[in-house]
């Protein structure tokens, strides 16, 4: 029986990929916002087959919520076999630039609280030798990009702080796996049109549960993403520089 | 606004549709521009535009999939509207329960198998799938959340089952449903020569067997006319021999190929094949629940081999009384026109009534088929084949329809004026606009 900690549970790509975990049983301890929408997430994965759940409401964007629900989460279970950070905002990259505080704060959310829970578990994570830590990060982190940098900014800072972590673990069987999405559709994103890129959360979060499953370390999903990424690395500035991208 | 573009499954193009998503179901209804009509999406599967709203908004209810409860020893499950029957025979055949009542396809959701009140090969036995739904919460434009149960607003239980979606706005459903041992059906395929064995063998099989439909070849004429296969089947009592494999899906049509792959050659072509795919006259085996239920949902969007101009769905019901006659003369009329489909489905409806108010299936024996959409000459054979369905006092089916005239709608539904009280004034649909029109205008 697996202990799995989600934060961020409610978030579409978290509920999808719940959703392929609880047919196999599992003790789940849901962390988000909102207390109504993370009872009704922890229902819908009890008639999946969830073992048990536990659902802890916390604002991730304040330290202070990082440190009470790691606390609630180490007052349910002893040990954690598999954490989740799902949690994250799309911030508005022109308001960001117009005002330093906005900036910070999806810096807060998308970035430092991932790295202070990151802290927080690996510590535990080290202790125990084995499980597995799953971050959604993004393919944004890539490169950045005029359109959208302090998101992948805040992203690429925490996928570094992952392959530091994998390196600190490697002598142990902690997996530490960095995910990073494309296009997906849900209300993070409803505001964007939608082409032939885009995903929907229930492939991605297929993908997750596989990767969470094999233990990889760096995954892009839908897999396209780390071809596209690639190119997009090695476009050189000066073309780079002229598109809208 | 967000992710389109919505379509019906005919695929025939009734203008832009607009979309917003509703995945809360604590959530009040999205605002919407005054004047703008709403109304619930579900996974698009109905044919027509009864599930489209242009130049109105379409309240995309995919993503409110959640379930809320489920009782493993009594089989009652309580979900969100936009939860797929197919979630539910993922969740609920290993625990040994099954959909009381299933559609040609499990990709359908909930609400959408509510608002349709669709029925399925025991419709014998079991009636819709209304009948097995024990209450649901409706959603209205003014706010107001109403626990909908025979017991409790029901009249608004009645109207919104078969009620297209107009009477507000389902968010979850309670349903019972039924004990299986395993996931295996005990099927029987037998050949019969024409229509006249298809009752026969209809009669013959209703009592013993929960499950009976029919695939006819509708381009056979004379003497084979309405000849085709008659499968029958129950759930396994046990596995035989070695567990069958679960089938896994095949390929999907990843885009609409710039004509039609329909025509009568490829036509004619398949459906002597399919009447001659047995050796025998019978043929016996267990089989897994998709392939019995679901055969077409084994080939992602099937519908696009139709092209770009999509196809008509065409499904009527008649009375038992005068139906083998019905039935022979739209059988004819299909015929002589060589247009029929691959799959032209013929089923005996049993006399177990639904709740709702505007339900399609009614005592009597139902024909449904697809047709290419060529224009002009396929509408005006639609028109014939209503012709025959109204001279025989049937009905034709909402959730299939694109065409049919306000006419035919009011003599086929007379609990219409009852209904369209319930109905919300915020709520309306494509098809609700055709039909509701005053019926001197439509020559049907």
């Amino acid at each position: 029986m697996k202990n799995i900690v989600i934060f961020g549970a409610y978030s579409a790509i978290a509920e999808a990929t719940a959703r392929h975990l609880a047919p196999s049983g599992g003790r789940f301890f849901l962390v988000g916002r909102d207390s109504g929408k993370l009872d009704q997430v922890a229902a819908d994965l009890k008639v999946r087959g969830a073992t048990e759940t536990h659902v802890f409401a916390s604002d991730l964007a304040v330290p202070a919520g990082v440190l009470a629900s790691i606390e609630a989460l180490y007052g349910t279970f002893d040990t954690v076999d598999v954490a989740l950070l799902a949690h994250g905002t799309l911030p508005d990259q022109k308001a960001c630039e117009a005002d330093a505080g906005q900036t910070l704060a999806a810096f807060e959310i998308n970035g430092l609280s991932h790295i202070g829970l990151l802290t927080l578990l690996a510590e535990r994570f080290e202790t125990q030798g084995t499980g597995t830590i799953a971050v959604i990060t993004s393919v944004s982190g890539d490169r950045g990009r005029q359109s959208n940098y302090v998101y992948g900014a805040a992203k690429r800072a925490v996928s570094t702080f992952l392959d530091g972590l994998r390196h600190r673990l490697a002598a142990t069987s902690v997996q530490v796996i960095d995910i990073r999405p494309g296009f997906v559709d849900t209300p993070m994103t409803a505001a964007f049109d939608k082409g032939p890129l885009w995903a929907s959360p229930d492939k991605v979060g297929a993908d997750i549960a596989r990767a969470i499953e094999k233990g990889r370390t760096v995954v892009y999903t839908p897999w396209f993403w780390r071809y596209i990424m690639l190119i997009i690395r090695n476009v050189p500035a000066f073309v780079f520089h002229k598109t809208k991208l | 606004m967000s992710s389109g573009p919505y379509q019906s499954w005919g695929r025939i193009d009734f203008g832009p549709q607009i979309g917003m998503r509703f995945d809360q179901r604590l959530s009040p209804l999205p605002e919407v521009e005054t004047g703008k009509s709403i109304l619930p999406y579900g996974n698009g599967r109905s044919y027509g535009d009864s599930c489209l709203n242009t130049g109105g908004v379409l309240i995309d209810c995919r993503h409110l999939d959640r379930f809320i409860s489920f009782d493993p020893e009594s089989g009652v499950l309580r979900c969100e509207a936009g939860v797929l029957l197919a979630d539910i025979l993922d969740m609920a055949v290993p625990r040994g329960w099954f959909l009381p009542v299933s559609p040609g396809t499990r990709l359908v959701t909930v609400g959408g198998a509510i608002a349709n009140d669709v029925h399925g090969k025991n419709h014998h036995r079991a009636g819709t799938f209304g009948c097995h739904v024990r209450s649901f919460e409706l959603l209205r434009s003014n706010g107001e959340r109403l626990l909908c149960s025979p017991a409790e607003n029901t009249e608004y239980f009645q109207a919104t089952i078969g009620g297209l979606g107009l009477t507000g706005l389902v968010t979850w459903a309670e349903i019972q449903l039924r004990p299986v041992a395993n996931a295996y059906i005990d099927q029987e395929v037998i050949r019969f020569h024409n229509l006249t064995e298809f009752f026969r063998l209809s009669e013959d099989s209703d009592e013993k067997f929960e499950y009976t439909v029919a695939w006819i070849d509708c381009l056979a004429k004379d003497v084979s006319l309405g000849r085709g296969l008659f499968m029958r089947g129950n759930h396994a009592p046990e596995i035989a021999r070695t567990e069958p494999k679960a089938p896994r899906d095949g390929p999907s049509i990843p885009i609409a190929p710039p004509l039609s792959l329909v025509n009568q050659l490829s036509l004619r072509a398949f459906n002597a094949l399919y009447y001659h795919k047995q050796r025998g006259d019978d043929d016996n085996r267990q089989v897994h629940y998709r392939p019995f239920f679901y055969p077409l949902d084994a080939i992602g969007n099937w519908n696009r081999i139709y092209g770009p101009k999509g196809f008509y769905q065409y499904q009527c019901v008649l009375p038992m009384e005068g139906g083998e006659a019905g039935m022979t003369e739209i059988l004819r009329k299909i015929a002589a026109a060589g247009m029929g489909s691959f799959l032209a489905v013929l089923k005996i409806f049993g006399d177990k009534p639904s709740p709702g108010l505007m339900s399609f299936p009614r005592s009597g024996v139902t024909l449904a088929l697809d047709f290419s959409n060529s224009g002009g000459k396929v509408l005006s054979l639609l028109d014939q084949l209503d012709g025959i369905t109204s001279a025989h006092g049937g009905a034709v089916y909402p959730a299939k329809d694109a065409r049919m005239s306000a006419e035919l709608f009011r003599q086929a539904y007379p609990r219409l004026a009852e209904f369209s009280k319930y109905v919300d004034p915020a709520f309306s649909s494509s098809f609700w606009r055709r039909v509701e029109g005053p019926a001197s205008q439509d020559s049907g």
